[in-house]
């Protein structure tokens, strides 16, 4: 197996930057090496920030950042060799066609595959001939997926890379990034706030809400702490205050209780004061986007 | 073995435990068999479009209850206990059996009543087999 000099692909610790209406604040996050990381949050949370301090684009206040075990930005050049980036705002020349880029990336890129560059283009359903210029939103984010992923780069860092595509070509992102991962040395940070592609591809999930991290952890620990439990409350029960539950809607005798620390004592703790857990539920990661991000604003405001 | 699994997203349980119950059911119904290979865990993942943790936490629990066994450096594959398609099916009904069994004591029907329910199911299904025999 081939060495490398860090086993994090990306490390960031008590990273800051202040704007004069927004602060990303005291990030702290880790992607260890051959895992996807899905960073989630709201329009404006910090996302696109917290990836530009990384490629080396904003320059952080304070805190340390190091990608494929380079300081940030300082050693941005060395770095960027080995880093595919994808955002909104990627550089194609309109006039010019896919096949111009291609040969042109080609050209800087030692690493370029010219064999999954024909495969991605067939799969992807592109044409060389096309010019840039031409593309729908769609066929525009492959492309721009294409000239990255045939580089081979050690990490790939996408910007809301499934943000307005149809079913099929979401998919097709989707299956492409998740084929990167057969390979155990190779790494993917993307942002998005589609909570449906982060739960289906990721192993790591950064939560972030107003330029803070709510949560940064694996997936399978993540989403086993959050359950709902339906409750019945009978007539002269009062419902206790339990610990590790962070917010209960009640309606009559029925009560729902969220938890963000669930463990099977917490069910046998309210069927001990009387109350009946009728059923322990699981959470998709969007009902525990939501519960999370008023939960903590709650707590911020509090 | 391509495309041996397929992951419903309308499916509300969690992604691991539908890929362990779908491993399950492959060895219940004999498709795989006693100490036969089965997918590495990083190319099931690249197969379902899931990420390689979840497949990992699948296969950590399939190892726990028996089913499988993973040999570091030498992938994983169905346990070699004889007999263990038998016993994945006879979980199953024994799930099934506590589950009715829960839901009759919530709504406080009596064992009598709910053996002679059960009974009454058993002939409801024969009917049905007999009549799609007959059609």
């Amino acid at each position: 197996m081939k060495e490398y000099a860090t086993d994090a692909a990306i490390e960031m610790h008590g990273v800051s930057k202040h704007y004069r209406y927004f602060t990303l604040d005291n990030i702290s996050l880790k992607l260890p090496r051959g895992q996807i990381m899905g960073l989630i949050g709201a329009n404006g949370a910090g996302k696109s920030t917290t990836i530009r301090i990384l490629m080396g684009l904003v320059h952080h206040d304070s805190g340390h950042v190091q990608v494929l075990g380079h300081n940030m930005p300082a050693q941005q050049v060395a770095a960027k060799w080995n880093i595919g980036f994808v955002s909104e705002d990627m550089r194609l020349y309109d006039s010019m066609t896919l096949g111009w880029h291609i040969d042109f990336i080609r050209s800087i890129y030692p690493n370029w595959d010219a064999a999954y560059a024909q495969q991605l283009l067939k799969r992807f359903g592109l044409r060389s001939e096309q010019k840039m210029k031409g593309l729908s939103h769609g066929q525009r984010v492959k492309a721009a997926l294409l000239l990255v992923l045939a580089r081979k780069p050690e990490l790939l860092v996408l910007d809301e890379p499934t943000t307005g595509l149809d079913p099929v070509a979401r998919h097709e992102v989707l299956r492409e990034l998740t084929n990167v991962m057969a390979d155990e040395g190779r790494s993917i940070l993307f942002s998005s706030h589609n909570t449906q592609d982060v739960e289906q591809i990721s192993d790591q999930i950064t939560f972030i809400d107003r330029g803070r991290i709510i949560d940064s952890m694996d997936k399978e620990r993540y989403l086993d702490r959050w359950r709902r439990l339906r409750l019945e409350v009978p007539r002269g029960v009062d419902l206790p205050a339990l610990p590790g539950i962070i917010g209960i809607r009640r309606d009559g005798s029925l009560a729902v209780a969220t938890s963000n620390a669930f463990e099977p004592e917490l069910a046998s703790a309210y069927e001990s004061t009387g109350v009946h857990v009728r059923r322990v539920e699981n959470m998709t990661l969007e009902e525990i986007f939501i519960a999370n991000v008023e939960h903590s604003r709650d707590e911020v405001e509090a | 073995m391509p495309g041996a699994l397929f992951l419903s997203q309308s499916d509300k349980r969690p992604i691991y435990f539908q890929i362990m119950e779908q491993i399950k059911q492959r060895i219940a119904i004999g498709d795989w068999v006693e100490g036969q290979p089965i997918p590495s865990i990083r190319q099931l993942a690249v197969d379902l479009e899931v990420s390689v943790i979840t497949v990992k936490r699948a296969y950590y629990e399939l190892e726990r209850e028996g089913v499988i066994v993973t040999q570091h450096g030498k992938g994983s594959r169905v346990a070699s206990k004889p007999g263990l398609g038998a016993q994945l099916r006879e979980q199953e009904l024994q799930q099934h059996l506590e589950q009715a069994a829960r839901i009759a004591a919530q709504m406080g029907i009596p064992p009598k009543q709910l053996q002679h329910r059960l009974r009454e199911a058993g002939d409801r299904v024969a009917e049905a087999d007999k009549e799609k025999e007959l059609t």
